[in-house]
Order: C-alpha cells, then sequence, then structure tokens
C-alpha cells in the first residue's frame, strides 16, 4: 500500500451542539506536517472526541475551518478515515468482509478488494482469520479488523477515539506499537484522542492538552522519543512526568486561561511546541 | 501429560461431545414424533367414539381411516394438486405484495421519527381491524374474487411485516451507520449493505407472522365466490357430505402450513447472524 500524510490546518474552530447548548470548544488552533501523529489529551466532556468527529467530517462545526492540504472539510472521506471506541464490526460478514466493506462502498471490483484486503490482514497480523467471523474473534482481534478496515482505505489521516480504551493491558500495549509503526511505515498522519498519558507519550510526536469549558488547547508539547518506545524507558517516564504536570496544571488553571506553547486570549498558537524527550538526554 | 495422552484426553472429549449431541437429536426426535402420534391417537378416539354413538355415526367419516383411504382419491383425481395450487398462487402473490409494503414501511417507522409519530395511530387502528371484514369492500373494489382474496391476504400480511422490520431497526447499533457514513456509504448502501442485513432477522420473523396470519385467513376468504383453492374444496366437500374429504384437505392445510412454517423457520436460522446463547 502506498499512502502519504497530509498538512492539517485547523483555524479558530469553534463548535456547539445547539444554540442554546454551551460552547464544546473555542477558537481551537492546530496545525501539523504530513506524517505527524497527533495525540490530544483531556479529561471527559473537554470536547475532544467532538473535534475529532469534526475533523473526520462526521459532524458539523460552528465556525472556524479544517484544511488539509488546503481543502477544507466538509464530509467523510476515504482520505480520513475514523477508528472508533469500539470496533462496531458488521456481525453479519465475515473478517475479509468487514475488512472491504469501504472499497465495496467505493465500487472497487471484487478481484482488487481481495488483494488489498488481504495486504491490510497482513499489516494487521490476521491473514489467517479473513475467512472468520467476526464475532468469533477476541476484543484486541476485532480491533485490529477495525484497523485493517481503516487501513484499506489508504487514508492520508487516521482519526482514533479512543481505540483502546476499551482492551486488556497487554492487548493495548501491543495495539499501540503496531499502530505507532503501521503509521509510521505507511507516512499517513494520527490524530488521536486519548485520556490515558501513558499512551499519549508512546504514540504521539506532538501531545496536544485540552481543558477547560469551553475546551481549548492548552499545551502542545513535542515529544521526542525513538521508536519503539518502551514504558519503562527513563525518557518516556520523564515525559509522561512532564505531561503530566502539564496536565495537572492545566486542570487547576483558571477557566479561560491558557498556557504552553499556546497564547492567551485565542491567539493563534505559536509555531513551535515546547519540547521534551531524547532530544532533552543526549 | 504425554503428547499421546493428551490426543486421548481431547478424542474422549470430542467423543464425549458428539454423543451428547446425537442423545440431544435423539430426544428431539422421539418428542417429534411422541407429540404427532398423542395428536392421531385422540383423533382416532374421537373418530371411534363418533363411530360407535348412533347418533353421530353420520360423521363418523371424520375419523383417521377414512380420511386416509381419500387421499389416494383426492390425489388421483386432481383435487388436492389444484387446491394446493390455486391457493399457493394467492398465498405467494399476497404475501410478495405484503413484503415489498411492509419492509419499506418498516424501515422508514424505524428511521424516520416523524413518519413514525405521524402513522402511529393511523397504522394501529387499520391493525386491529380484522382481515376479513376488509372482504365486502374489496369485493366491490376489485374486478375477480382471486384479486380480493389476494388482497385480503396482502392487508393480514403486511402489520407484522411492517411491525416487525420497524423493531427490529430500532435494535439496529447506530455506530454501524456512523462507521458506514464514515468509510464512504451512500443512502443505497446503507440500506442493502447495512440495514437489511442488520435486520434480516426480524423481516424474517415478521415474514414467519405474517405467513400464519395469511394462512388462517386464505381458508375462509375462499370460501365464497371462488372455485378453487384449500378453503374452497374444504367448502365443497361439506355441501356435498363427504366428511372424509373434507377432513382430509384440513389435514393437507395443517401439513401444508407446518411445512411453511418450518421452511420460514429454517430461513430465520440460516440468515441470523444472531449467536444463540
Amino acid at each position: 500500500m502506498a499512502v502519504r500524510g497530509v498538512n492539517i490546518k485547523i483555524e479558530d474552530l469553534t463548535h456547539r451542539y445547539s444554540s442554546r447548548s454551551p460552547v464544546t470548544f473555542d477558537k481551537v488552533n492546530v496545525e501539523a506536517q504530513a506524517g505527524e501523529a497527533l495525540v490530544i489529551i483531556g479529561r471527559s466532556g473537554c470536547g475532544k472526541s467532538t473535534l475529532l468527529h469534526i475533523v473526520a467530517g462526521l459532524l458539523g462545526k460552528t465556525s472556524g475551518s479544517v484544511r488539509l492540504d488546503d481543502k477544507e472539510v466538509t464530509g467523510p472521506s476515504s482520505r480520513w478515515v475514523m477508528m472508533f471506541q469500539a470496533p462496531h464490526l458488521f456481525p453479519w460478514m465475515k473478517v475479509s468482509q468487514n475488512v472491504g466493506v469501504g472499497l465495496s462502498f467505493a465500487g472497487w471490483p471484487e478481484k482488487k478488494i481481495r488483494e488489498r484486503v488481504a495486504e491490510a490482514l497482513a499489516l494487521v497480523h490476521l491473514e489467517e482469520y479473513a475467512d472468520n467471523n467476526v464475532q468469533d474473534l477476541s476484543g484486541g482481534q476485532q480491533q485490529r479488523v477495525a484497523l485493517a478496515r481503516s487501513l484499506v482505505m489508504e487514508p492520508e489521516l487516521l482519526l482514533l477515539d479512543e481505540p483502546f480504551s476499551a482492551l486488556d493491558a497487554f492487548t493495548r500495549a501491543a495495539l499501540q506499537r503496531d499502530v505507532r509503526s503501521i503509521g509510521k511505515e505507511l507516512g499517513i498522519n494520527l490524530v488521536m484522542v486519548t485520556h490515558d498519558i501513558d499512551e499519549a507519550v508512546l504514540m504521539a510526536d506532538r501531545a496536544l492538552v485540552m481543558a477547560g469549558a469551553p475546551g481549548k488547547i492548552v499545551h502542545d508539547l513535542r515529544v521526542d522519543l525513538p521508536d519503539p518506545r518502551e514504558r519503562q524507558d527513563p525518557a518516556v517516564q520523564a515525559t509522561r512526568s512532564r505531561l503530566m504536570q502539564i496536565f495537572h496544571d492545566a486542570a487547576h488553571a483558571p477557566s479561560g486561561s491558557s498556557s504552553g506553547s499556546e497564547a492567551d486570549n485565542g491567539d493563534p498558537p505559536a509555531t513551535e511546541p515546547e519540547s521534551v524527550g531524547i532530544k532533552q538526554h543526549v | 501429560m504425554s503428547n499421546g495422552a493428551a490426543t486421548e484426553v481431547v478424542e474422549v472429549a470430542t467423543q464425549s461431545q458428539s454423543s451428547r449431541a446425537f442423545q440431544s437429536a435423539g430426544r428431539r426426535l422421539f418428542n417429534w414424533v411422541a407429540g404427532l402420534a398423542i395428536l392421531f391417537g385422540l383423533w382416532w378416539i374421537g373418530g371411534y367414539l363418533i363411530y360407535i354413538n348412533p347418533d353421530t355415526t353420520t360423521f363418523a367419516d371424520f375419523g383417521p381411516i377414512p380420511t386416509f383411504e381419500a387421499f389416494p382419491i383426492l390425489w388421483e383425481d386432481g383435487t388436492i394438486q389444484a387446491a394446493v395450487s390455486a391457493s399457493g398462487y394467492r398465498l405467494g402473490i399476497g404475501l410478495l405484495i405484503a413484503i415489498c409494503v411492509g419492509v419499506p414501511i418498516g424501515i422508514l417507522l424505524g428511521r424516520s421519527r416523524t413518519f413514525r409519530e405521524l402513522s402511529n395511530s393511523p397504522f394501529q387502528l387499520l391493525r386491529m381491524i380484522s382481515p376479513l371484514s376488509w372482504e365486502p369492500i374489496a369485493v366491490i373494489v376489485f374486478v375477480t374474487w382471486n384479486q380480493a382474496i389476494i388482497f385480503l391476504i396482502a392487508i393480514a400480511a403486511v402489520w407484522p411485516v411492517a411491525f416487525s422490520t420497524a423493531a427490529g431497526l430500532a435494535k439496529v447499533d447506530p455506530a454501524w451507520f456512523k462507521v458506514a457514513k464514515n468509510l464512504g456509504a451512500k443512502p443505497w448502501h446503507m440500506i442493502s449493505k447495512i440495514i437489511l442485513p442488520a435486520i434480516a432477522f426480524d423481516i424474517l420473523t415478521g415474514i414467519r407472522l405474517a405467513l400464519g396470519v395469511a394462512w388462517i385467513v386464505l381458508v375462509p376468504a375462499e370460501f365464497l365466490g371462488v372455485t378453487s383453492g384449500l378453503g374452497y374444496s374444504i367448502e365443497d366437500a361439506r355441501e356435498t357430505l363427504s366428511y372424509n374429504h373434507l377432513t382430509a384437505m384440513v389435514l393437507v392445510i395443517g401439513v401444508l402450513g407446518y411445512l411453511l412454517d418450518s421452511t420460514c423457520a429454517m430461513a430465520i436460522k440460516r440468515f441470523s447472524w444472531h449467536r444463540q446463547t
């Protein structure tokens, strides 16, 4: 599979569910280069999942813009595909049919779908399960099928909405490692939402901390760590501590204030995020 | 444990499992045969009591022996085949109309709140009207009796199909629509690849219920006007006092209904993706 990443530009993005409901998040600004992995962390209810749904084109915005390679996102597309918290596989389809369903929506011929599905299943190490009923798979295997279903579309941007939160620790660790390495191998962008700080450190090139009501990106932390990342690595531990401190500060900061690389009063974020990780240790 | 011993344990476990499955199938078959034998026994006793009572002996042909004697006669003169063919045609067309109308109505009921709210009271009202009470109106509206009977079957069968489809759709995981939309599904993909397979079990269950209702409506609907079909053949046998023919045709109705219902049950099992717990 030959794919590439995309330049992401989110400008002054604001959302509220209705005119009566409070603002979910206000004037969010994010820029990312092709191939970058962004992880958005924040407490429940700060609007990070809503932000992801808007970037995926599954939810409308109130104001602002989301541009991918200078093209405005107006709806879902095979160029940007989302993976959800639960796999939500179609139980009446076999594993291979689930993986190829997006291609069949796009009108691909059966033979090409079979070839592409085989490649995607190989990427997630599920080649032997192509003809299995998805209900026979474990939670981790089902999430791998969902990953293959997203990757088979050759997206430039993979959006991940807490996709490993329901998995056991071992499966989660394996998938965290695999998703990051597949993303890097394919050169695609990852934008992931999580409230797990360890996960953010293990998967991010940049960790964006979202906090407040309405939600704002209050810190942008570059995570310069070598791959594969191991939880017990001192550099990973140090980055985790730094991120935990930022997260703690953000949670206890007065409402509306911002910190880190993003300026106060809704001004655009600084071009260079704060950087921690291996570069600080060498 | 050595490999040989482990293999032996697995073999014993597999044998025990297949032995239990065999016993279970044997028990089911025995109960199936026993149930039918009890029914036949009761029928035989009833027939014998009618036969020995001088007041009712005229009706002795309702018993099982005269009935089974009538089968070859009815088969050879083509009565059974003609009746089954005529009724089958009406039932098939009526059910087809009910499915073609009922499934889209059910999908609309499940997907559109406005349609659901708007149609709730009229549909509930129409549903509660006995299908046979439409007969006088159907006879006036339709040119032939055949069309009128097909209409009665369709109007009786449409509600189970529509409501079962709607109930199935209400149980569908909304995330499937979100995932499909995310992967580029168009509206027709939503229907053909997501909605219909997701609710196939409920649609088929609705069809099974509809078949039962249609089968009940079919026979009395054929009592009047037409000169073919299972209902007509029963009425004809009654008028000619051929009670054994009458009972034989009743038995044909029962067996055919049972076979149709079993076919539906098999289709539900075949197309259902729900795991039995």
